[in-house]
């Protein structure tokens, strides 16, 4: 039960209950769709960055487990007000915590934007959920990228 | 559907019958002594893949450790051995289905191989542009793409028979969409995302009155009652040799003989020929036709053994058995806060589909897993069906004839867990 609690702390657990940001700005000038297709998982991120490359605004739209919600309610506070460059550090940063014991830390990502990514790590030992924890973050780099689909697998054409 | 209707009216709440010993059934299958974080396995995904009895994993060691060789070819006495064996691997299949003869069987690499066969093949010989194939909105995936796929190449139109929510099969809705281009019905037998169990002989009836060919999908009947394609008078049958308990690598496509003789080869080489020249190749009829190079030998000889094992339990008490836990799983689960069932159809196999208020499907499974259980969450491959249901994903409990009641208590104190951490 130890790893279960650490997974599902109580702070992922209330932003469950109360996602941060879950709604659709009418003036957000970046968008994209995130689907893990082994789930049906599917999220939606917008972002309103202005001419210095500022996000100025960051929202989320989605159903999902609880990891990615939590996930995309989390990712939406740390992201609020940073450059597209520090979004970036810190995407990388949170990808290397999922995966890795001794994750490395991107320049520019303060230790207080640390610990609170880090109730989410937990998914290390998880290894089948670590995707359910990285689709935001996926889906909001596509949306910066100007890519409006992106998917935890490799998608082609179709019939 | 008179054999399978009877098994899967057997009255529920029997957990075994004096010809069904659980317990004796669970020792033989070396897997279940394992402990996952500590506890004992408590395998709830046998619909997904079953686990394998020692008489199965000792067939196909036997078969390596001394009579191994390829098949159909070369005089040499390990040949013909090995040639005897896997034939008698069709034979047994024949007699599983009870088919007219061994040589209606083909053998596939997996179920989602025959299906692709079929599409291929009988599109090419009967089916052209605005042609129609009726399917279910409950099919696997593996009964859709490949239609999509010859819909691609041929222009067909794919037709889709619904059900009502609680996951019942509409037989009238069906009989409306049979029509003048209806060429092929193609539906599964079992739902394996609800347990739905399709009145599959009265589709039959309907079909054949408008001299329409029925493929039904049995990867989940098989498994779970007796299936006789001769009192069916299905056309084509399509199942798993993983799923019935034998090895993965083995699927089986029945098809009645005529049918199966007008139909062009599906893939070309070795094996398949009656004779080659660079000018011109004659095929052989079936199965040989459909089996071009060295088939899944000792995978035919496992799935042999597996179909004995499954003939000595005898398929009238493994039904019992699994309908009896199922219908406990349904009380007992039900009883749990915050689950409901999804799939409550009248005719149902040892399927049960859920999902909870407050928890996903995907945290359902990683909670229940640290406590042993494993349980299928997602999709189940049946998106369009999640669509119907308006639901992302569903978790799902399925049971083979190794489960029992205990087991059930301990995936329902696992939801209570759940509950618990979800409030």
């Amino acid at each position: 039960m130890d790893d279960l609690r650490e997974l599902y702390q109580e702070v992922i657990l209330e932003h469950v209950k109360h996602p941060r940001n879950k709604r659709t700005p009418a003036d957000a000038n970046r968008h994209a769709h995130g689907h893990n297709p082994i789930c049906g998982d599917a999220v939606e991120v917008h972002l309103k960055i202005n001419g210095q490359g500022v996000i100025e605004d960051v929202a989320f739209e989605g159903k999902g487990c609880a990891i990615s919600v939590a996930s995309a309610s989390l990712m939406t506070e740390e992201l609020m007000g940073k450059t597209e460059a520090q979004a970036k550090a810190l995407f990388e940063t949170f990808q290397e915590m999922c995966t890795k014991d001794d994750a490395k830390v991107s320049d520019g990502v303060d230790e207080d934007a640390l610990e609170r990514m880090r109730v989410l790590a937990g998914v290390r030992d998880f290894p089948m959920r670590v995707k359910c924890a990285t689709l935001a973050w996926h889906t909001m780099s596509a949306a910066m990228a100007r890519k409006d689909q992106v998917t935890t697998e490799a998608e082609g054409s179709g019939v | 559907m008179s054999k399978a209707s009877s098994a899967a009216k057997i009255a529920p709440g029997d957990n075994s019958t004096l010809a069904f010993d659980v317990e004796r059934v669970r020792a033989d299958f070396p897997i279940l002594g394992q402990e996952i974080y500590g506890r004992p396995l408590v395998y709830l995904d046998s619909a997904a893949s079953a686990q394998k009895p020692r008489q199965v994993i000792d067939a196909m060691s036997q078969a390596y450790e001394t009579s191994y060789a390829n098949v159909h070819r070369g005089v040499h006495r390990m040949s013909q051995l090995t040639t005897d064996a896997f034939e008698n691997g069709r034979e047994k299949v024949a007699k599983f289905l009870n088919a007219e003869s061994s040589d209606e069987i083909i053998f596939t690499s997996n179920a989602t191989a025959a299906f692709n066969l079929v599409a291929s093949c009988f599109g090419r010989a009967h089916l052209g542009a605005g042609d129609e194939v009726i399917v279910s909105v409950m099919e696997h995936h593996a009964n859709i793409v490949p239609w999509q796929l010859i819909r691609e190449q041929l222009g067909i139109v794919l037709r889709v028979a619904p059900i009502d929510d609680d996951g019942n099969f509409l037989l009238d809705e069906f009989e409306a969409l049979l029509g003048p281009r209806t060429k092929l019905v193609a539906l599964t037998h079992i739902s394996n995302a609800l347990g739905t169990i399709v009145p599959v002989k009265q589709v039959i009836d309907l079909a054949h009155g408008r001299n329409i060919p029925v493929l039904l999908d049995g990867c989940q009947a098989a498994p779970h009652f007796a299936v006789d394609v001769r009192a069916l008078d299905v056309d084509f049958y399509v199942f798993t040799g993983h799923k019935v308990y034998g090895p993965t690598g083995i699927g089986v496509l029945y098809g009645k003989r005529d049918l199966l003789n007008a139909l062009p080869p599906y893939m070309g080489g070795g094996d398949m020929i009656a004779s080659v020249s660079f000018e011109k190749t004659t095929f052989k009829d079936a199965p040989h036709r459909f089996e071009a190079g060295t088939p899944p030998i000792v995978e035919v000889i496992g799935l042999g053994a597996a179909i004995d094992y499954l003939a000595a339990l005898g398929a009238e008490n493994i039904a019992a058995h699994e309908n009896g836990l199922r219908t406990y799983a349904e009380k007992r689960l039900g009883q749990v806060p915050g689950v409901r069932l999804i799939g409550t159809a009248r005719e149902k196999a040892s399927i049960v589909s859920f999902v909870m208020d407050n928890a996903h499907p995907h945290d359902i499974g990683t909670i229940v897993d640290r406590a042993g259980v494993a349980l299928r969450t997602g999709h189940h491959c049946a998106q369009p069906l999640m669509q119907r249901l308006d639901l992302a994903s569903t978790a799902r409990a399925s049971f083979g004839l190794y489960n029992t009641r205990g087991e059930v208590d301990i995936l329902a104190e696992a939801l209570e867990s759940v509950s618990e951490i979800f409030g």
